[in-house]
């Protein structure tokens, strides 16, 4: 492979591993553009990487697999929703409570439905167009689709400044008669909706398999860079690409003989994660997130 | 604290508990197993003996302690779930000043100061940079996991055995309070630590300008105090305790007294830590118990998996509902109006 091969491959790595980056990211900038935070992602990307597998499996097509991974996804932005939305509950500790369910729920599930411990091979395959630079996923193409048409609607129709204005002045929206908790709640259940999709794409989709550990902090990654990319979709589409080049490159480069013998393994591994802080840190003071982000609201 | 003030979380907790009991058992169901014969096998296996009670206990220590790594910040209004990774680097510190001193208190003061030290980047983030910790503490967690297979498979590694880590020489272990059980001091320095946190936090004016600074950033500022100092105390004492947990770990667990190959001995404390948190109300004394019920269910769960053929990982889908249902706000009057208690 010469250096340019190298390079598309590599940049085609890329694409594949921003799916589920940009969806997530481009859910929670819309939840949090209503003011619900939700850290839960993380948990949801790998419910859904399990429970989309299962879909898949059981409808013998990769395409309900992502449908059951968004539902899911849905299921538990109604649950986020519910508590911080309706109940005005605090909105990390449910996202953290998510996170640890998942880490059950999928460990338990993988041994309770398929007897292996750990891990499963997806028997259902997405179908991909395969080029000399790896294959191309569908999910890609959808992924852009989405992030454009939500950016449109965010910030081009009545309903994206609705949106906007439950989560940056909810008293000012509450005073013209908007919903404020109807728009909230929805909001944070297309966030997690995305979300979910996003996990099923790792295990029908990209993975193939389902790992107790497949989402590998992929929705903190994910809320990065929501926060990298200012809390705006189109943004958040070449943030993704960045970060999902970084993941790409680390999976990449683990599996290279010829830098293996260089640097050891592990030290390559902690590169998307070492980047994340590192662009985090240095774009904090010039973005401004949502006023009312994770603030409750109560009527006075 | 007064009775009134001491009931309502009690009960909400209390609550949370049942709700992720039953749901467990709704799940265990749906999964085609027996929920009595799985619970049976749990409560039998944690407290049907002297082995299992000293089994819970055990058990219960080291997520005591990242318990109140998750406390203490939470109290200065942080979200410190750095635990994890933290409890890694406490662990290794522990293996490798023992191997230098073989002597039990450099262990630990080998777990304090890694904990300590890893505790830093993020509260320089937060402080210097404004990087929400949630996103930095789970990056570092990772960074820490890779960073400590690396230690443990390279410098620290068996050379008799490569499932496992070079092991704490004898007598630098911690001993044991029950012979022939799980059951170290390291039980005790869980709950001493609870009992210096509780101290600290209600009792001294570090504590003092922790709290404050984490009710009312703003505030407590016009008071005289510096929050960022606070949040930095908090990162780093609650990086002492995870770090220690660590330490304790491999110091006082039989058999092996090493880290196990890919960590499994020493993974997921810092996440059980967070729910005994949440459960115990971010509160030391409250940790001390939700962690020795945490503890039950972890030590419970390998005679579950024994003899009711259930796999283990089921007392971890009943932790996590469990927190769920503790972020439900107002549970008890939710509960209360239920039952039509709450009209008068």
């Amino acid at each position: 492979m010469n250096a340019l091969d190298m390079v598309i491959f590599n940049l085609m790595g890329a694409l594949t591993a921003m799916v589920p980056l940009v969806l997530t990211s481009v859910g929670a900038a819309v939840s949090e553009r209503a003011g619900v935070v939700n850290i839960g992602y993380e948990g949801i990307l790998l419910m859904s990487a399990f429970f989309g597998a299962i879909f898949a499996e059981m409808g013998g097509n990769a395409w309900i697999g992502m449908l059951g991974g968004a539902f899911i996804g849905m299921l538990f932005g109604m649950l986020h929703g519910a508590i911080t939305v309706y109940l005005k509950g605090d909105h990390i500790i449910p996202g953290i409570g998510i996170n640890l369910l998942a880490l059950g729920v999928v460990a338990f599930g993988i041994t309770a439905v398929w007897g292996t411990a750990g891990q499963h091979q997806v028997a259902i395959k997405m179908a991909k167009w395969y080029t000399p630079y790896g294959p191309v996923s569908p999910m890609i193409f959808i992924t852009i689709l989405i992030t454009l048409v939500t950016h449109w609607v965010l910030f081009k129709t009545p309903l994206g400044l609705r949106i906007r204005s439950v989560g940056e002045n909810p008293e000012a929206a509450d005073a013209l008669g908007i919903n404020v908790e109807k728009y909230r709640f929805w909001a944070t259940v297309y966030g997690s909706l995305l979300a979910g999709l996003g996990g099923a794409y790792l295990s029908v989709d990209w993975l193939g398999t389902v790992t107790k550990d497949i989402s590998s902090g992929r929705g903190f990654i994910a809320l990065a860079n929501m926060v990298f990319s200012g809390w705006n979709p189109i943004n958040a589409l070449f943030g993704g690409f960045l970060f999902g080049f970084f993941d790409n490159l680390s999976i990449w480069v683990r599996t290279n003989p010829s830098v293996q013998n260089i640097v050891p393994w592990q030290f390559v591994a902690t590169l998307p994660y070492i980047v994340t802080i590192v662009i985090v840190a240095g774009v904090i003071g010039k973005v401004r997130p949502p006023k009312a982000d994770g603030k409750p609201y109560k009527r006075e | 604290m007064n009775g009134k003030n001491f009931l309502k979380p009690f009960m909400e907790s209390i609550i949370a508990v049942t709700i992720g009991v039953l749901v467990g058992a709704i799940v265990l169901a749906f999964s085609g197993y027996s929920p009595l014969e799985a619970y049976k096998a749990l409560l039998d296996g944690a407290l049907g003996s002297k082995y299992g009670i000293a089994l819970t206990l055990s058990s219960a220590t080291p997520i005591m302690l990242t318990g109140l790594t998750f406390a203490i910040s939470a109290r200065t209004g942080i979200f410190n779930i750095g635990a994890e990774g933290t409890v890694y680097f406490g662990a290794i510190a522990a293996i490798a000043f023992t191997a230098a001193f073989a002597n039990p208190l450099m262990g630990l003061l080998g777990g304090i100061l890694f904990g300590a030290a890893w505790s830093l980047p993020a509260a320089f983030l937060k402080v210097y940079r404004g990087v929400h910790e949630v996103i930095s503490t789970i990056m570092l967690n990772w960074i820490a996991f890779f960073g400590a297979l690396y230690i443990v498979l390279g410098p620290l590694a068996n050379p008799n055995d490569p499932n496992k880590t070079i092991s704490v020489p004898e007598s630098a272990r911690l001993g044991l309070i029950l012979k022939e059980t799980d059951l170290s001091w390291g039980f005790v320095i869980a709950v001493i630590a609870a009992l210096l946190s509780y101290y600290l936090l209600w009792h001294t004016v570090l504590g003092y300008g922790m709290r404050a600074s984490g009710y009312n950033e703003r505030a407590s500022k016009y008071g005289g105090i510096n929050p960022k100092l606070a949040i930095i105390w908090s990162f780093v004492i609650g990086g002492i305790m995870s770090g220690l947990a660590g330490a304790v770990e491999v110091m006082g667990r039989p058999p092996s007294y090493a880290i196990s190959q890919g960590m499994a001995n020493i993974h997921g404390y810092g996440f059980d830590g967070i729910g005994v948190s949440l459960v115990g109300r971010n509160h030391p004394l409250g940790i001390i118990l939700s962690g020795i019920f945490f503890g039950m269910l972890k030590a419970g769960a390998t005679s579950m998996q024994i003899e009711a053929g259930v796999p283990l990982e089921m007392v971890k889908v009943v932790q996590g509902i469990i927190v769920v249902a503790v972020a439900v706000p107002g549970l008890w009057d939710l509960v209360k109006n239920l039952f039509g208690r709450g009209r008068q």
